[in-house]
């Protein structure tokens, strides 16, 4: 095995004792821990529950959807007033879109999906103790449970959360009287967003100076693994973008509590002329959406990064063209801070400047094409192992091309004038975002699990689960392009009441049955889940998946500092997979005298 | 630059490069809510202002507190605890006099009409330089600690991690405040 490296760093002086003799109470080692691989199931946890909200969330609001007319008396038992006589009232209707889109984007999708893996493998795949600062990252944590906590309350509040949509465009957020959503629902809205946007600057300083700083002995740039590559640029995005929601979110609490005139201007609400003057509300969307669409690819590169990972262990052949796949991931980062104007279409933007992001946004194909081909050129010809995390990376793989190819539409100017605000809008996002990156989420779960808990998921519930989704997601969204293409526009209540929309109202209500079917498929995964941290059946060696990288270096149930001797040397790549008759070499395995080069 | 931490791969410490990331994310902030006022000021209803006179007495004592910051740093270094000590009060008793005179450079310029929901200029000159002295009392805090940490007698560390921590901050939000100044006088 690995020689011993007497490599320390001031880091490790102050951190690597911990593995001798640490007396940890409950407290300390479930609740306020500074363990990486706990905090990482913290987040885990929270984002699991996160997501059973917002999922349930869109089944009610698709069953308003599916059927207008219909009134489910168990309803009004489960939401109250929100649903009134069984039937879901238009204001919480709004509501219940505008908490889906947060809770999905930015609890589960952000926290859960980067604050997990960030947190479980950039330590265990560089070879580091801990991050650089675990107190630090346990704060992370904490300022993201705060955030939940608010958000969470918001739910409980007479007039309800917030309702203006996910992207809180003022001055429907700006207005306390604008709707009910409008009220203290939007005042926690910013609160919880301000506190995430702590929780989430904290975690990304911690992953970005652990990346550049603790890796092992050997561990180059350019040995990391892509999972780790990808999380690094998440975390550059995160930083740098995160900041400048922060700075629109506090010029909007402004707005609302203190009436400055930022966003709004010339406004007159029931008849009654506002006093704000000088304001733009085009203003607050050029602050969201410089977030906003560097966001997608937080949500997206993890998801990317896992799934190169996952292929290249399951189909055992090398990732084809790892430099163009950071190249690629370095592409998309530069280029997602400078299209944010594409969701601005058609606020009257001046259409040279239009068209300059629309050159900008099809660039995006470009390093997009390029992850996609070497995918499949990995897949190609490889002795392919359908675990289920593979199926999931190989689900995300399809999802991304289906997606991707749609964002190529929206991306043309001309185009967005029709197709802009119609489910075709909903049908990429959620595609390309929304459940690609949940399939990236999903197959590091299964692949990473046996590290996490030292024990396997059940695999007949996970083929279920991956089959049922897969099918489900595309029969889902897949409709949507066609009612978006004839103008449905989305976030509207009910359809029933155009001519023009009534014809889809078989297609709504068939889309709103598969919703329920996979919603409840999660749900089985989630009894997997949490059935399986005590009763799954157990690892017994320490490679399961027989891979490369260094977590599977690891005891199966890795104490606080990871390795309990030394940390392993680095001396190749980490994937060496089918090398000169062997199946695969770990990275911690010397390169032989008579090794052929990669 | 000479450092008493070991650090045998010559690599930046953690904790140091862990805050230039988090200046970067506090830089965006600031371009954020400048870019904004940019923006804003090309579009109508936009009233010029004067900046007060108490900002310009910020400015001074801000200089002057990196200054003594610097050579409380150099004295710790040579192990000159009580200059360190007495060069740190300094610091920390300007610091308090920035804020003091920030506080009073909003009052004279809320007195002279100029409310916060006056005119969206003026909004914008609340909420850029309120953040900035928001920074600047989170490293008040930081150096009241190391104070605290200078004046009690029992436990010695020479780690020079900290003080060049607080110095890089202290700098940073100097370095800020003095960028912010040019801009509202320039851009207006």
């Amino acid at each position: 095995m690995s020689t011993a490296t007497l490599h320390e760093t001031a880091h490790h002086e102050e951190h690597g004792g911990e593995h001798h003799e640490h007396h940890d109470t409950f407290i300390t080692k479930y609740v306020f821990s500074q363990d990486h691989k706990t905090i990482a199931k913290q987040f885990l946890v929270t984002g699991i529950i996160w997501a059973i909200i917002g999922g349930f969330f869109s089944v009610i609001f698709r069953l308003q959807l599916g059927n207008p007319t219909a009134t489910y008396p168990w309803l009004e038992d489960l939401l109250g007033h929100w649903a009134k006589g069984g039937k879901l009232q238009p204001e919480f209707y709004y509501a219940l879109v505008t908490m889906h889109g947060t809770i999905l984007v930015f609890f589960v999708l952000t926290a859960g999906l980067s604050g997990t893996f960030a947190n479980f493998l950039i330590p265990l795949q560089i070879g580091a103790r801990d991050m650089a600062s675990p107190m630090l990252n346990m704060l992370s944590y904490w300022f993201f449970f705060l955030a939940s906590i608010v958000m969470m309350s918001s739910l409980f509040v007479q007039t309800g959360p917030a309702s203006g949509g996910w992207t809180i465009y003022p001055p429907l957020s700006a207005l306390g009287d604008a709707s009910s959503g409008s009220k203290i629902g939007m005042d926690l809205w910013l609160v919880s967003m301000a506190l995430f946007v702590v929780s989430s600057l904290l975690g990304g300083l911690n992953y970005i100076t652990t990346i550049l700083n603790l890796r092992t002995k050997g561990m180059s740039m350019t040995r990391m693994p892509l999972t780790i590559w990808s999380l690094f640029f998440t975390a550059v995005l995160g930083v740098l973008s995160f900041p400048v929601l922060l700075s629109g979110a506090i010029l909007l609490l402004f707005d609302r509590n203190l009436g400055t005139s930022f966003f709004l201007s010339d406004i007159v609400v029931a008849g009654k002329i506002l006093p704000n003057e000088g304001g733009s509300a085009i203003l607050f969307q050029h602050l969201f959406w410089f977030l906003g669409h560097p966001e997608v690819y937080i949500i997206l590169l993890p998801a990317m990064g896992m799934s190169s990972e996952i292929l290249s262990v399951n189909s055992r052949k090398p990732i084809f063209g790892y430099m163009a796949m950071v190249g690629s991931l370095f592409a998309i980062t530069i280029l997602a801070f400078l299209v944010w104007a594409h969701h601005m279409f058609v606020t009257g933007l001046n259409p040279f400047l239009g068209s300059v992001f629309v050159l900008l946004t099809l660039l995006i194909a470009v390093p997009s094409a390029i992850k996609v081909f070497n995918w499949l050129t990995t897949l190609w010809k490889g002795n392919i192992r359908f675990t289920p995390g593979m199926l999931f990376a190989i689900g995300f793989v399809s999802l991304f091309i289906s997606g991707g190819l749609t964002g190529i539409f929206l991306g043309n100017s001309a185009l967005d004038i029709h197709l802009h605000d119609t489910y075709f809008v909903i049908a990429h996002f959620h595609i390309v975002m929304g459940v690609a990156s949940f399939f990236g989420m999903f197959a590091g779960v299964y692949h990473w699990y046996p590290k996490m808990f030292g024990r396997y998921l059940n695999n007949t519930l996970a083929y279920i689960h991956f089959w049922v989704t897969i099918v489900g997601a595309y029969l889902i969204f897949w409709p949507m392009h066609y009612e978006g293409l004839a103008g449905m526009p989305r976030r509207y209540y009910d359809f029933s009441n155009w001519e023009s929309f009534k014809n889809f109202g078989g297609l709504n209500e068939f889309i709103s049955i598969i919703a329920l079917i996979v919603f409840a498929v999660q749900i089985l995964f989630v009894i997997n889940f949490f059935y399986s941290i005590w009763k799954g059946r157990k690892v017994t060696t320490l490679n399961p998946w027989e891979a490369n990288t260094l977590e599977w270096t690891t005891p199966i149930r890795p104490g606080h500092g990871n390795w309990p001797g030394d940390i392993p040397e680095v001396h190749r790549w980490p994937y060496d997979y089918a090398k000169d008759g062997k199946d695969f070499i770990p990275q911690d395995v010397p390169v032989g005298a008579d090794e052929s080069k990669h | 630059m000479e450092t008493e931490v070991i650090q045998p791969r010559n690599k930046i410490h953690p904790h140091k490069f862990t805050l230039w990331v988090g200046i970067g994310s506090i830089v965006m902030m600031f371009a954020g809510l400048t870019s904004a006022y940019i923006v804003k000021r090309n579009q109508a209803n936009w009233q010029t202002f004067e900046i007060p006179l108490a900002f310009w007495y910020s400015t001074v004592l801000i200089l002057i507190s990196s200054l003594t910051l610097q050579l409380s740093a150099k004295a710790f270094k040579e192990r000159a605890m009580k200059n360190y000590r007495m060069l740190m009060l300094i610091t920390l008793t300007l610091g308090v006099l920035f804020i003091v005179t920030q506080y009073f450079g909003f009052k004279s310029f809320w007195n002279a009409g100029m409310t916060i929901q006056a005119n969206v200029s003026f909004s914008f000159l609340y909420v850029i330089v309120g953040l900035h002295a928001l920074h600047v009392i989170g490293g008040v805090i930081a150096l009241m600690a190391m104070s605290l940490k200078a004046f009690s007698t029992k436990k010695r560390n020479y780690s020079v991690v900290p003080i060049e921590l607080i110095c890089t901050y202290w700098h940073f939000v100097d370095v800020l405040w003095v960028y912010l100044l040019i801009f509202l006088v320039m851009i207006r």
